[in-house]
């Protein structure tokens, strides 16, 4: 599971958001764009292309968009 | 529906972080309706009113059951069904109770109503759902200010109509109870606590309002819907291609959109109707299968799935008849 294609699919999530604002680092909650919405986008996202489950709270903890691409590659394994 | 309607403008004008036409497109809402001086059980009355009026043949004498599915009574006792069967002017003959269901409560209704009639106890039972979510909302909660509406509906099942109902499959896990939840007010917690914070997105926290863990619900709903849903066609012996229609609980458009293609139901075949409506919680299934019988789209096979807090869910699938 590689982080650039993670950081495109969280991307993806956006409407508003310009791809390129969003990298591994980004405190994606600071984005004007990230709402509670968004967080089930992204449980979406990773139940659909990774087969993972993500919680509610994986999300509340995470600040960077890397801190949920290392939950997910954690519960892929 | 209660009277008053609060459309995305209002909400917008409210919360301007957010725009009316992401909440129309996400959330599938553009309008809710919002009960103010209205309870749930005036609701009720009053659909049950206009059951009466819209089909003259079925005749209030003639009901000996009245089931009400709803987390808003009235009081805490007597039941709220009891209050109905007086106001409605029905038999005192007339079985009643209550029961405490969201999401999932038509299809309770239905399953009890079924199981009424089966045994012999009740031969036309009125089932009523209502429900006033918005009275336990924080008016800073956004997000479930967007989605939910207020609603009431009135069903007669009786051992004939136009639709047969066929087989359940129901479940429950209690272990979700938190994610879904009004905390204070009942025995548990009988006095308010006071305890309101805001999270980093200004959003509402107490245990005097509902809350709802979107994240939690969206696991559980995906989890346990497609399985369900195939519990239900494997009871009827059917298939997802003999399903004519499929009428879920009207959650929001984004979890419908995601059960519909992990299901793998054609959108055609895939009945959504909140955008003047919002999540009206038991309400919803029976409110969409009136609008479809509207349109024309009640025939054949019928799939009903309901879900949501406790966690509770349930399916059936409806014969249409005629």
């Amino acid at each position: 599971m590689e982080i650039n294609e993670f950081v495109a699919n969280f991307a993806n999530q956006f409407e508003d958001t310009d791809a390129s604002e969003i990298t591994a680092a980004t405190e994606f909650k600071t984005l004007d764009e990230w709402s509670s919405l968004l967080a089930l986008a992204v449980i979406a996202m990773a139940d659909e292309e990774y087969e993972v489950t993500l919680k509610g709270d994986d999300i509340r903890n995470a600040t960077t968009v890397e801190d949920i691409f290392n939950v997910v590659k954690s519960r892929k394994q | 529906m209660p009277k008053g309607v609060v459309t995305n403008e209002q909400l917008v004008a409210e919360f301007p972080e957010w725009t009316v036409e992401k909440i129309a497109d996400k959330v599938g809402v553009c309008s809710r309706h919002v009960a103010t001086e209205e309870t749930a059980v005036d609701m009720a009355v009053k659909a049950a009113e206009l059951l009466f009026d819209e089909h003259v043949d079925i005749k209030r004498e003639d009901i000996d059951f009245v089931l009400l599915c709803t987390q808003s009574p009235d009081y805490f006792l007597p039941s709220s069904s009891c209050i109905i069967q007086h106001r409605l002017g029905l038999p005192v003959c007339c079985g009643a109770f209550d029961f405490n269901l969201g999401c999932s409560g038509y299809i309770y209704g239905l399953a009890v109503a079924k199981g009424l009639i089966a045994a012999g106890v009740a031969k036309n039972i009125l089932l009523l759902t209502a429900e006033t979510y918005n009275k336990y909302l924080h008016p800073r909660d956004k997000g479930n200010r967007t989605i939910f509406g207020d609603a009431a509906t009135a069903t007669i099942v009786s051992d004939e109509g136009f639709a047969e109902i066929g087989d359940f499959a129901l479940g429950t896990d209690g272990s979700g109870a938190e994610n879904l939840m009004l905390k204070t007010g009942a025995s548990r917690f009988h006095e308010k606590t006071g305890d309101l914070t805001f999270d980093e997105n200004g959003n509402p926290h107490s245990s005097d309002f509902l809350f709802m863990n979107g994240g939690e619900i969206f696991n559980f709903t995906q989890k346990n819907v497609p399985i369900v849903v195939r519990q239900t066609l494997d009871k009827n012996g059917l298939s997802v291609e003999d399903t004519n229609l499929a009428v879920f609980h009207q959650a929001n458009k984004f979890m419908l959109e995601f059960l519909r293609k992990k299901i793998k139901i054609p959108r055609e075949r895939f009945f959504v109707n909140m955008a003047d409506i919002g999540n009206t919680v038991s309400n919803s299934i029976p409110i969409a299968l009136k609008d479809a019988q509207e349109q024309n789209l009640l025939h054949g096979n019928i799939l009903l799935c309901g879900f949501g807090v406790g966690y509770s869910w349930g399916g059936v699938v409806l014969k249409i008849t005629t």
